[in-house]
């Protein structure tokens, strides 16, 4: 048997809570968690928000973020207890023995230093390499990793690099001093599914190469069916399932490894176009003020009643400023809005209070969209008093019968946002839109903050919602998975320009222009060797060109 | 590079912009001081004629417009014009006590701003702990004071009682040698530094705390880092900015706002000369001095501002 790298025991991780209107009280999030981790195997830790992965992954650098403390039990590195070394022996295995990657490499760099300062610095702090034998080595991870210009790009400065530049000089970052352990806490979630395969595959191929050791934390089991060895399935701080990503992943024995693997089992078959469109947008071109480009060309797209348009497309594909340009908080500089036969003004302050009423949108964030201060009755019974005039016990029947309509019942109406899950304040903004009974709902990335079985919820209730209200939806989003569930008709967006349009069925099949064929290709799919299939394929295709 | 050059341009075109709409108000506001220069030359005695001969050839008859426009083209030409009251120019008499000014505000200066920033800087390491409980309950008691009471406390401990400084400034002369210079203004400056000191500190250390809630000191942390290093080299160069606009506002407050402490300590700075002035209803020194400070406090928040925009790696290295 070989010794283990690191072992973990009976591992407890308690944190200070803040209740809204209670006094602070501390709790236990992770509840006595075991694992092991040989030289160079990579272990998957996977589960939803709140189960405890990112924490117990910081747990094998002896930190703690915000009040989180560990209570109890046993961190070995290397052969010893990091929870009982002292300071200056933990600060010699951060960023030495064991090393972070983060979600937001773009918030992790300090903006005001060179990268390859700060990609270099553990290594020269810790005496592992003096600053020319650092600088090289750092080169030479910017080659492995597949950076653009790596000989020079040490000499940017993070702004001046990609979000998914950016993920890798973080990798280089952890690799450079040659680690034992690195921990990857969702390095590829908050990028494109492009970018996402890039970054994953120079993720994986370091790995391999340099044969570290990792953790691999993420909410997504199809990425980390591509990276990890073994997965171990955590919930509410205790771990569900652990075993080989085979097992994990084609055969997993817990009822909640199966709700994982087999989540969006939603199947929606797309609707025929009835009536004459709710909306139509005829050859929108739009720009952002005191800027000297269109960040839209020739927008032209239908939506019809009752109905669900998806506009996919990566960050930065225009996306979000269509909707804008329909809610007409940014008024196009070329081309028609129609909506229900009439013409829209273009800008926000001459529509009518029956325009406003008509079109309604819902946000990524549903936390920062909802006034902190206002109840969920305040807060869905606005646009009642609004549009509608009423007051007093008529406004708080319909609030109730919305609530109803939300699945939440009538004893949400006196909370706070606070005191509701992701899932909840999602469902309060849904009911708000619906308050004033629109004909039409822009939904901006409503599921791409939620964990994916509180995001399949969240689905299912707006296609009921849509049935019930025949309400049409304009549906933003970047995830595919989503788009397949529940859209009726796709546009593909890419640099502000309409890259393919039609019906679902039409827009999903071959033959496929090269951008939606990349578009598609990259959606990690939970199957074992997918990363390899597809690079491959493209490999192949690339030579043939 | 076209950028910065831009912003830089914009921000001294708007800096005198701002010192003439300034000039105007301070050429408005003398004519609005009660008094008559006349007068206060030639005492309550003095008969009309006598009263109505002197306004005359002090030519404080002419329209206001014609004045302002003369006294404009005097400054944009270097001079300040003449006192009333004495019939010299002012130029000389205000420079001397401008240089006397900038001699006691320096010294402040070089004493409180590292001061005030090593005080924020141990305030942030010791967050929530004695020291920095310590560090601000002593800093804001000090700015609490009217700084008059602080001047006649130190002067009478440190000066009268201990006899460690001379207590006021009435021996300073400028061409005595540095040490006995510096004896003169050692009290001033303490005072200066009291007072000055809690705001810097409290903006260091603001600036600091905000800032090291960043995701990247987090990975600082996890690189290994000690605490100070963390903060040295990871926290401190993002709050630069704030920083920099607080030291330049309170340079600027020790340059300008000295008015009082010049007074209490008898020192023959420009403060106490426009004290002087505004008595004798001496109009053209006042107006002189009001420019002086104008430009000096826009001058040193023009710096700030060029600080903060150097010392953003966006602006400085644009995509």
């Amino acid at each position: 048997m070989t010794e283990s790298l690191v072992r973990v025991r009976n591992l407890k991780i308690g944190a200070t809570v803040y209740p809204p209107g209670g006094k602070p009280h501390d709790v236990e999030i992770v509840h006595g968690v075991d694992f092991d981790v040989r030289q160079g195997q990579v272990l998957g830790l996977i589960g939803e928000s709140g189960a405890g992965k990112s924490t117990i992954g910081l747990a094998t650098l002896a930190y703690g973020r915000g009040g989180v403390k560990i209570i109890d039990g046993e961190v070995w590195v290397n052969g010893r207890n990091i929870l009982s070394t002292d300071l200056s022996d933990i600060r010699k295995l951060r960023g030495g023995e064991v090393t972070y990657v983060s979600q937001s490499a773009a918030a992790s760099f300090n903006p005001a230093k060179q990268i390859m300062e700060q990609v270099i610095e553990t290594s020269v702090q810790h005496g592992i390499y003096s600053k020319s034998q650092a600088e090289s080595r750092a080169i030479d991870l910017f080659h492995q990793l597949s950076l653009p210009s790596p000989d020079t790009i040490g000499k940017r400065y993070p702004h001046q690099v990609s979000g998914g530049q950016l993920q890798r000089c973080m990798t280089a970052l952890a690799l450079c001093p040659e680690p034992n352990l690195v921990v990857f806490d969702e390095p590829t979630t908050a990028l494109d599914v492009t970018t996402q395969i890039d970054v994953l595959a120079a993720i994986k191929r370091a790995i391999n190469e340099i044969g570290v050791a990792a953790l691999y934390i993420t909410h997504d089991l199809a990425v980390v069916a591509q990276v990890a060895d073994d997965i171990m399935v955590l919930k509410m701080g205790e771990m569900i399932e652990h075993g080989t990503t085979d097992q994990i992943i084609n055969s997993p024995k817990e009822e909640y490894t199966r709700a994982l693997v087999s989540v969006r089992s939603i199947d929606h078959p797309e609707k025929h176009p009835k009536g004459s469109p709710v909306l139509t947008c005829s050859n929108i071109t739009a720009r952002y003020r005191g800027t000297t480009f269109d960040v839209l060309h020739n927008v032209s797209l239908e939506i019809y009643p009752s109905q669900t348009l998806a506009v996919v497309g990566e960050s930065g594909s225009g996306k979000s400023t269509l909707a804008r340009t329909i809610t007409g908080l940014l008024p196009p500089r070329d081309g028609k809005i129609m909506f229900d036969q009439r013409e829209l003004s273009p800008d926000l302050p001459s529509r009518t209070l029956e325009d406003l009423r008509e079109i309604q949108m819902i946000y990524q964030m549903a936390d920062v969209a909802m006034n902190p201060r206002q109840t969920v009755g305040t807060i869905i019974g606005r646009p009642i008093e609004f549009y509608f005039q009423l007051r007093g016990k008529e406004k708080r029947q319909r609030v109730i019968e919305l609530l109803d309509e939300i699945e939440m019942g009538k004893e949400f109406i006196g909370r706070y946002p606070a005191e509701l899950s992701g899932g909840q304040k999602q469902r309060v903004c849904i009911a708000r839109a619906l308050a004033a009974k629109p004909k039409l709902i822009i939904c901006d990335e409503v599921t791409s903050a939620l964990d994916p079985l509180v995001a399949d919820g969240i689905l299912k209730l707006l296609l009921n919602l849509q049935s019930l209200e025949n309400v049409a939806y304009l549906f933003i989003t970047h995830d595919l998975a989503t788009v397949k569930a529940i859209a009726d008709s796709i546009v593909v967006m890419f640099e502000g320009k309409v890259q393919r349009y039609g019906r679902k069925s039409k827009v999903l099949s071959p033959p496929f222009d090269d951008y939606t064929d990349l578009l598609l290709s990259s959606v990690p799919e939970m199957r074992l060797g997918w990363l390899e299939n597809v690079l491959a394929t493209r490999k192949m295709e690339s030579a043939g060109n | 590079m076209g950028l910065l050059a831009k912003l830089l341009a914009q921000r001294i075109a708007l800096g005198l912009l701002l010192l003439f709409l300034i000039s105007i108000f301070i050429f408005a506001g003398t004519l609005l001081l009660p008094g008559d220069v006349a007068q206060q030359i030639l005492g309550q005695t003095a008969t009309p004629e006598a009263l109505a001969n002197l306004r005359a050839k002090l030519g404080v008859n002419e329209p206001p417009i014609d004045r302002y426009l003369t006294w404009l083209g005097g400054l944009l030409t270097g001079d300040l014009g003449t006192a009333l009251t004495s019939g010299q120019n002012i130029n000389e008499a205000l420079f001397r006590r401008l240089a006397n000014t900038f001699f006691l505000a320096f010294w402040a200066a070089i004493i409180a701003v590292p001061l005030a920033i090593f005080l924020g800087l141990l305030a942030v390491r010791f967050r929530d702990r004695w020291p920095d409980k310590l560090i601000s309950a002593s800093t804001l008691s000090t700015i609490s004071m009217p700084e008059f009471v602080i001047g006649y406390i130190l002067m009478f401990i440190l000066g009268v009682k201990l006899r460690w400084f001379s207590p006021t400034a009435v021996g300073y002369r400028p061409d005595a040698d540095l040490l006995s210079r510096l004896d003169s203004i050692a009290i001033p400056i303490m005072v200066l530094t009291l007072v000055v000191l809690a705001h810097m500190m409290r903006m260091t250390r603001a600036a600091i705390l905000n800032v090291m809630q960043s995701a990247y000191i987090e990975t600082a942390e996890l690189k290994g880092l000690s605490t100070f290093t963390v903060i040295r080299k990871h926290a401190f160069p993002n709050a630069i900015s704030p920083v920099v606009n607080v030291v330049m506002l309170n340079l600027a407050y020790l340059v300008v706002g000295v008015v009082v402490v010049e007074v209490v300590f008898v020192y023959p700075g420009l403060g106490q000369y426009l004290v002087d002035h505004v008595t004798k209803r001496d109009i053209p020194v006042v107006q002189a001095c009001g420019i002086i400070f104008a430009t000096i406090y826009i001058g040193l928040n023009l710096v700030a501002d060029l600080i903060s925009i150097l010392t953003n790696p966006r602006l400085r290295h644009p995509k």
